[in-house]
């Protein structure tokens, strides 16, 4: 007897994707130089072998990171600076300010902030490691585009995205391995900056990053009971096309934000209430993210998610 | 404003380091000029780089075109020492990196000329109204011009105040490891921060030792020996020892103007009209 087991869902981590893409662009001789704050991933180590004078450590130092980040790109190199989210923006916010968005202004640079560790990704590692401003800060900033992904699939396909257009970015990545949400990501998702997942019912949940799988969880609820609820899957939180996701959004009575950042400060869900008060649309919002505190006390990223409202039910509720 | 000198002798000559003086104190005349037109510029700590400018520009330590002011041939120049750095907006305007009229036109409505320059302004490569930020920017650049195996250097002019800044010996620390001999760091130690003298604030010394600790080959010069200030900088130019090189250039904040060489906390200090006049009949003398 034979039996075949089921193929269990592929999980991979964004930073992977994305970084092989960066390998094969290097391997065909683009002109990327990688700066990495001593911070790794499996697929980085080809990066390093094959492109020593491209991979650049800078070492724990953040601020040197975007320093030497901006001088490369006013050259008219391709610029990846990574590390760890909270480091690669709040450590070195002001050398971000100063050298990519207000100098970009002046001279056009193609730098690329990919920051791996999304909201609650290293959730034991308490509050220094939990990346819940990241969004408000840099959505802030003129100049620059803010990247949210929700797999791996949309992260591998980002890279084309960021090697063509020349202008500072902020990719958020989640550290976990996760599995697919998307198919397929086409340059056309990438343009506008989002995708729709679902259509119907009278309630749109607007998510990003790990929360849109929790969307589809809330979907998969609302299924069971013979009920619709839409979703659109933010890839972009500053940058995307606000005219096409409007007329998305007239479509339902209510519209819920779902992001693993802090709320009321900046962040999707400030995107979305400052896009549908100018429409004058006649829509009800709900934002649902982090509440305004941090967390010390060991929990898994479900429970703090429960904590938060973040789970099934509790969208579920406000969904109705 | 008051027209620059114009005998062009060559570098070599025996009036060459007077020549180039004779600029340094044409720019600090122009500066205090400047000042006149617009007392929010910081005019002490611009005082005491005119021989340093007039070593890079008029002693062609530097190449550039004013023509095109990012030409891909040109050194890269980076002021990170933003605040006091207006003396560079005469040099500018006399090479033609832009219309002379514009100096005129200094911190009012629409001009590209601010208090603290932008690289709005033609000749200047990065932001600098905040401190320390060029000498990392500068490291990058030239990290992308050696690995380019490309011939043009990095010369960043940075105070000593701004030397108190982490990022700045991030920099240091990486253009060392890296062995960055494109990389040229100009440090003007007028020794003095705003409020007070920079190493009773948080002390800078042995910054030779420092620097040299760190990597660097270093030099120490007279920063108002504008001809001694030229032939280092143009030997440190062709040096490649496998090392960054610093020339630290010992200067007097406010130099030229007795009233703020004298003030510790000159670094905000506006001259009234009476001072510039006086300022400027010495400096005509």
């Amino acid at each position: 007897m034979t039996a075949t087991a089921a193929p269990s869902p592929l999980k991979k981590t964004m930073r992977d994707a994305f970084i092989e893409e960066v390998l094969k662009a290097m391997d065909a001789g683009e002109n990327i130089f990688f700066l990495s704050a001593d911070f790794g991933a499996p697929a980085l180590d080809q990066v390093r072998e094959r492109h020593p004078n491209k991979f650049i450590n800078v070492g724990i130092a953040e601020q040197n990171l975007i320093n030497v980040a901006t001088g490369l790109a006013l050259e008219g190199i391709t610029v990846y600076a990574y590390a760890i989210a909270p480091f690669i923006t709040m450590r070195c916010y002001e050398q971000i300010r100063v050298n990519v968005a207000i100098l970009s202004q002046l001279r056009p640079m193609n730098i690329n902030l990919v920051g791996v560790g999304a909201g609650f990704s290293y959730e034991v590692s308490g509050p220094t490691h939990h990346c819940l401003e990241d969004i408000s800060i840099m959505r802030t900033l003129p100049n620059f585009e803010v990247i949210s992904p929700a797999d791996f699939i949309t992260a591998g396909q980002l890279f084309k995205y960021t090697l063509g257009n020349k202008s500072p970015k902020y990719l958020r990545f989640d550290a976990k391995p996760m599995p697919m949400v998307h198919e397929s990501i086409g340059a056309d998702d990438l343009k506008c900056g989002f995708k729709e997942m679902s259509r119907g019912g009278k309630t749109c949940l607007v998510s990003t990053g790990v929360l849109t799988h929790r969307a589809l969880e809330v979907k998969k609820h609302f299924e069971s009971k013979g009920q619709e609820i839409g979703i659109i899957d933010m890839i972009k939180l500053k940058g995307f096309d606000s005219d096409k996701i409007l007329t998305l959004l007239k479509r339902y009575e209510k519209v819920i934000t779902l992001e693993e950042g802090f709320i009321g400060k900046g962040g999707l869900d400030a995107a979305m209430a400052s896009l549908i008060l100018e429409s004058g649309a006649p829509l009800k919002m709900r934002a649902m993210g982090l509440k305004d505190q941090y967390h010390f006390h060991m929990a898994t990223r479900e429970s703090l998610h429960k904590k938060n409202n973040l789970d099934v039910e509790s969208i579920a509720k406000e969904a109705i | 404003m008051t027209a620059a000198p114009n005998i062009l002798p060559k570098s070599g000559d025996p009036g060459f380091a007077a020549y180039l003086q004779q600029k340094a104190q044409w720019i600090r005349l122009s500066t205090i000029e400047i000042h006149q037109a617009a007392r929010e510029t910081r005019v002490a700590s611009s005082l005491s780089i005119c021989e340093i400018l007039a070593a890079l520009y008029y002693g062609r330590v530097l190449n550039f075109d004013p023509k095109k002011s990012l030409w891909e041939g040109r050194d890269r120049f980076v002021v990170s020492k933003g605040h006091g750095s207006i003396s560079m907006y005469p040099v500018l305007a006399d090479l033609g990196f832009f219309d002379k009229s514009e100096l005129k036109k200094i911190c009012t409505e629409g001009s590209i000329l601010g208090g603290i320059p932008d690289p709005i302004v033609p000749g200047f490569e990065t932001i600098n109204g905040s401190l320390g930020h060029g000498v990392g920017v500068g490291v990058g650049m030239a990290l992308a011009l050696k690995r380019a195996m490309k011939k043009e250097q990095v010369f960043v002019l940075a105070g000593d105040g701004e030397m108190h800044e982490g990022a700045v010996w991030e920099a240091i620390m990486f253009a060392g490891h890296h062995k960055l001999d494109n990389y040229n760091l100009i440090i003007d130690k007028n020794t003095k921060c705003m409020l007070n003298i920079a190493n009773q604030v948080i002390n800078l010394d042995p910054l030779d030792r420092k620097l040299s600790d760190f990597g660097f080959h270093v030099e120490k010069v007279n920063g108002h020996d504008a001809g001694a200030v030229h032939s280092t900088l143009s030997n440190l130019k062709v040096l490649h020892s496998n090392r960054p090189k610093a020339i630290i250039c010992d200067t007097l904040k406010g130099k030229g103007v007795p009233k703020l060489e004298n003030t510790p906390h000159c670094h905000i200090v506006a001259l009234t009209n009476e001072e510039i006049a006086d300022a400027i009949a010495r400096l005509k003398k």
